[in-house]
């Protein structure tokens, strides 16, 4: 007899699970369309790799997932890809997402597959390839990819592997009906998982309303060390946390994972998935989904291939629309009501209630909180329920947050015990997502500060450069601006500065005059002589007349400065002497311009 | 068509806040058959009027705050309000009292600090501690005498001419000090024996008291019984009570004995109807038997030392405010730590 331990709180809600075990589970058949989305898995969505129009055959890869973590998808059947478009798929929010149309072709061909005879005969890598390879994620729920959590951190051993056959909410059957019907599978699942992990030990727990179950699974674990544990029911004793609490009395670490404290859970459908893949080679493209609620005729468990719309399902049942008010996804206690029956089934569905108004009538208006403390009773985690609402109400996060707001696992006892019925869980969703927002907000703050400080100091730094450089040129420039004051002081001394303009005139000329060379060199002489003679002239004369006239003014000042017995006088001779020299020198290239053609080069001389 | 949207949980199976109410209600019944039985009309009567105060001025005040007057009187807090102050108030308390009493647990008490569910105060005990320090005469002197109905104690007509005209000649020579008051006072200069033999204590504990007390605590293990109080207030109210007797009141010729603390006076109709009052009282169950515990201290320190014979109405409200501080340091280990996070965000837990 397996020792187990209590947890706190929980409650007992009607179980209504009589109503679809009735049947043996069905097949569902193939519809006109499979819906198959990219990411039926937590980690990176799939990439088609087929193309539009292409034939696809059965448990044919159709996506996969090239970097990081995921799972491949299989077409369920053979036919033809029809289209990937976006489209409604179950989620709480009702969104659409990317999925991969297949119109079937009715002949449902399998693609050739590579069943594994001894799987002891391969390394676990290979195993955990084929696991892989097949496309299963955890079909509890969460859809966590199977061969990831099958490979635990290196320094996390798995002495305690717990196969979760709970199925402690309400309505949902999946589970009880697989293995009542498909016990060797599940044991088979086990087996190999077990083979990957080692542990010390094997548990499969199974709560006491399911006495068909408990027995097909006696007998198919005959003979081996795999106990099975009857738990006593109540809710939420499936959930992961809960049930390592039954069967271990350890509790997961907050913030860990069951690998911490050396257990592992896995689901009753994975198991089954695993042994399909190893033992047959086949590929993750259908499950067991309970089809129930009062709006149904013949409630019961269908084995439906991954991607069939709901609708179809619900018809398979004989679904009265006329009564149908709620279409929840999942259990009463946890699954998301869904608006459209479009919706496919995918890896991680377990369940669709199909109820009437009368049988999940809408909860009458909020009344405050009289603090009755009964949702702490029924709290599985122990958290302070109602604390955890004011906080929430009134924004106060932090506060919420110190009451371990993130431990709280949704399970819905205290919503459900609620007199006041106020939606407790919808407040801490609220709540947390408020807090994921926020902290999301502080980091993206962070980054952007830090990315103003970081430009901050990049300009700081220019304009500490510019400065620098504005610096070393304005120091230039007075050290030139001092040169040039000297030079020009020693010009003037040299009696140069009163000749500056004409100094300056004559290079003009002389720019002028190489210009007029290069010119020259490349037209025709004639054209030059014809176009360049007069200007010349003209040019020569006006100097002439400057230099003249500037003779003139320098003669005058000399004479002056003699007069005056000036100091300059020396200086003022050698300039007139050298006004002299222009002026002669001017005349002479004028006579020679008049003269007629001579060559360009001597024309230009005696303006240097 | 359009399906219903509603987040989980989509099943609800809760008592409504409506019938816990009237369970508390129906819980009392009990206690208030052994007080008429016992003390005549004079319960019944304010009962049913701190009832009809009650809950007229709660559709008042919810009628001024423009809140939703049926949807809130339905939810029959305000009954239980006037219920549990017609059951504590003396028996022929002139009407004027009881109502200042009812009209300041509704409308101050409670209203005023936002309505049910807001109220950091005991609301029926705010109303009780008031009148207690206001009308001091009225609240002593009209206790009824211990007497069968059938005994000749007043008639209905006679009690309810009394209440309604705060003149006690109708039952003159039917009013009595109560077992502890007498206890109490007399003790001083009497032994204990002597005390006894007054005709207040009858042939048991306290002639009335006792089954009145038996009664209420029939009810209380009723509403335990059917969980809508959790054990862990009553058993740290008659848990304090007692261990402070045994400890420090173990002679009975200087202060009252165990057995009245337990079935004199508002012991049981305290542990079980009015220190559970959930809105006021702390959260998690430590803090429950903390705040239990408190209130039967305080008794205990009242009753023996302090001015007033009984003490329920003013432990409960010093508890109350006591609350906060209890629900910081008290909250549960939560699944997955070490030890519970005591204190206030940011200080050390």
């Amino acid at each position: 007899m397996t020792q187990l331990w209590n947890f706190p709180g929980g409650i007992h809600p009607p179980e209504r699970k009589d109503i679809s075990t009735a049947h043996p589970i069905r097949r569902a058949g193939i519809p006109e369309h499979l819906i198959l989305p990219l990411q039926q898995h937590i980690g990176n969505p799939a990439e088609a790799v087929v193309e539009v129009g292409e034939r696809v055959l059965k448990g044919q890869k159709i996506a996969d997932v090239k970097t990081g973590m995921g799972v491949p998808v299989h077409a369920p059947t053979s036919g033809v890809i029809e289209s990937i478009v976006e489209h409604p798929v179950p989620h709480p929010s009702g969104m659409a997402d990317w999925c991969i149309t297949l119109r079937p072709d009715g002949e449902d061909q399998w693609c050739s597959r590579n069943p594994v005879s001894d799987f002891r005969t391969l390394d676990r890598d290979q195993v955990l390839g084929i696991i892989r390879d097949s496309g299963i994620a955890g079909m509890g729920g969460a859809g966590f990819p199977t061969s990831i959590k099958l490979r635990p951190p290196r320094d996390r051993k798995v002495s305690t592997l717990i196969l979760n056959g709970a199925e402690c909410e309400p309505y949902i059957t999946a589970d009880d009906m697989t293995m009542r019907e498909k016990a060797d599978e599940v044991v088979a699942g086990l087996k190999v998982m077990a083979w990957i992990l080692r542990p010390e030990r094997c548990v499969i727990g199974i709560e006491d309303n399911k006495p068909e179950a408990i027995a097909a699974l006696r007998k198919a674990t005959e003979g081996t060390r795999t106990e099975i544990a009857v738990i006593p029911t109540k809710y939420p004793s499936g959930g992961e946390k809960q049930l390592i609490q039954i069967l271990t009395g350890m509790e997961v670490p907050s913030g860990g994972i069951p690998a911490d404290i050396g257990v592992m859970c896995q689901n009753i459908g994975t198991a089954v998935a695993v042994a399909q893949a190893v033992f047959q080679g086949t590929p993750l493209i259908a499950r067991i989904v309970t089809i129930t609620g009062d709006a149904i005729d013949e409630p019961g468990n269908f084995e439906a291939l991954i991607g069939t719309p709901i609708k179809y399902l619900l018809e398979q049942a004989g679904v009265h629309q006329d009564r149908l008010s709620r279409l929840v996804l999942g259990g009463p206690m946890m699954g998301y009501t869904l608006t459209t029956e479009a919706v496919p089934v995918t890896k991680t569905t377990n369940c669709v209630i199909a109820a009437t108004a009368a049988e999940l009538p809408a909860p009458p208006p909020e009344q405050p909180c009289i603090r009755c403390g009964l949702c702490a009773e029924v709290c599985p985690m122990e958290l302070l329920p109602q604390q955890l609402f004011w906080h929430a109400k009134a924004t106060e996060f932090e506060k919420a947050e110190h009451l371990n707001l993130f431990d709280c696992i949704e399970c819905g006892a205290c919503s459900y015990v609620c007199p006041s019925s106020i939606p407790l869980v919808q407040y801490y969703r609220f709540a947390k997502d408020e807090i994921r927002v926020q902290r999301a907000e502080q980091l993206k703050s962070a980054r952007a500060r830090e990315r103003f400080e970081a430009r901050q100091a990049r300009l700081e730094r220019e304009q500490e450069e510019k400065e620098l450089r504005r610096k070393e040129r304005a120091k230039a420039a007075a050290e030139a601006q001092a040169k040039k004051k000297a030079d020009a002081e020693k010009a003037a001394a040299e009696g140069e500065a009163v000749d500056e303009r004409a100094a300056r005139s004559a290079l003009v000329e002389q720019a002028l005059a190489r210009k007029k060379a290069k010119t020259g060199a490349t037209t025709p002489p004639s054209a030059t002589r014809a176009t360049g003679e007069k200007p010349d002239i003209e040019d020569l004369q006006k100097q002439l007349d400057h230099a003249r006239s500037k003779l003139e003014t320098m003669q005058s000042m000399l004479d002056e400065a003699k007069a005056q017995q000036a100091d300059n006088v020396e200086k003022l001779e050698r300039a007139v002497a050298k006004n002299h020299d222009r002026v002669k020198r001017a005349e002479e290239a004028l006579a020679e311009a008049r003269d007629g053609p001579a060559d360009r080069t001597t024309v230009s001389g005696p303006t240097h | 068509m359009a399906f219903v949207q509603q987040s989980s949980p989509h099943a609800h199976r809760a008592r409504p806040t409506s019938r816990v109410m009237l369970w508390v209600m129906i819980a009392a019944v009990p206690g208030l058959f052994a007080q008429t039985l016992f003390f005549g009309w004079g319960n019944l009567i304010n009962v049913v009027s701190c009832i009809a105060v009650a809950v007229a001025s709660e559709a008042a005040l919810l009628r001024l705050r423009k809140k939703p007057v049926a949807f809130f009187v339905r939810d029959n807090t305000a009954a239980v309000t006037g219920l549990l102050l017609g059951l504590s108030l003396p028996q022929f308390t002139p009407w004027w009292v009881s109502a200042v009493a009812v009209i300041s647990a509704i409308v101050v008490a409670k209203q005023l600090y936002g309505g049910l569910g807001s109220n950091p105060f005991n609301p029926a005990m705010v109303g009780y501690a008031l009148v207690l320090v206001s009308f001091p005469v009225a609240m002593t002197t009209n206790w009824a005498e211990p007497a069968m109905l059938w005994e000749g104690a007043p008639g209905f007509g006679e009690t309810l001419a009394t209440i309604a005209s705060g003149q006690q000649t109708a039952v003159d020579g039917w009013t009595m000090a109560t077992p502890l008051d007498e206890y109490k006072h007399k003790i001083t200069t009497h032994t204990s024996a002597e005390v006894l033999a007054h005709p207040t204590f009858g042939a048991g504990i306290a002639k009335g008291w006792e089954w009145v007390n038996a009664a209420f605590l029939a009810g209380g293990l009723l509403l335990i019984g059917l969980r809508i109080i959790s054990w862990h207030i009553p058993v740290g109210f008659l848990g304090g009570l007692v261990l402070m007797s045994l400890a420090f009141g173990n002679n009975a010729d200087l202060y009252a004995p165990l057995s009245l603390h337990l079935l004199a006076g508002g012991t049981m109709l305290g542990a079980f109807f009015i220190a559970t009052d959930p809105v006021s009282a702390a959260t998690s169950h430590q803090g429950k038997l903390i705040y239990g515990a408190g209130i039967g201290i305080l008794i205990f320190l009242i009753r023996t030392w302090g001015n007033y014979p009984d003490a329920v109405a003013f432990s409960v409200l010093l508890m109350n405010f006591a609350v906060p501080f209890i629900d910081h340091y008290t909250p549960p280990r939560t699944y997955g730590h070490h030890k519970p996070r005591r204190g206030v965000p940011g200080s050390q837990g």
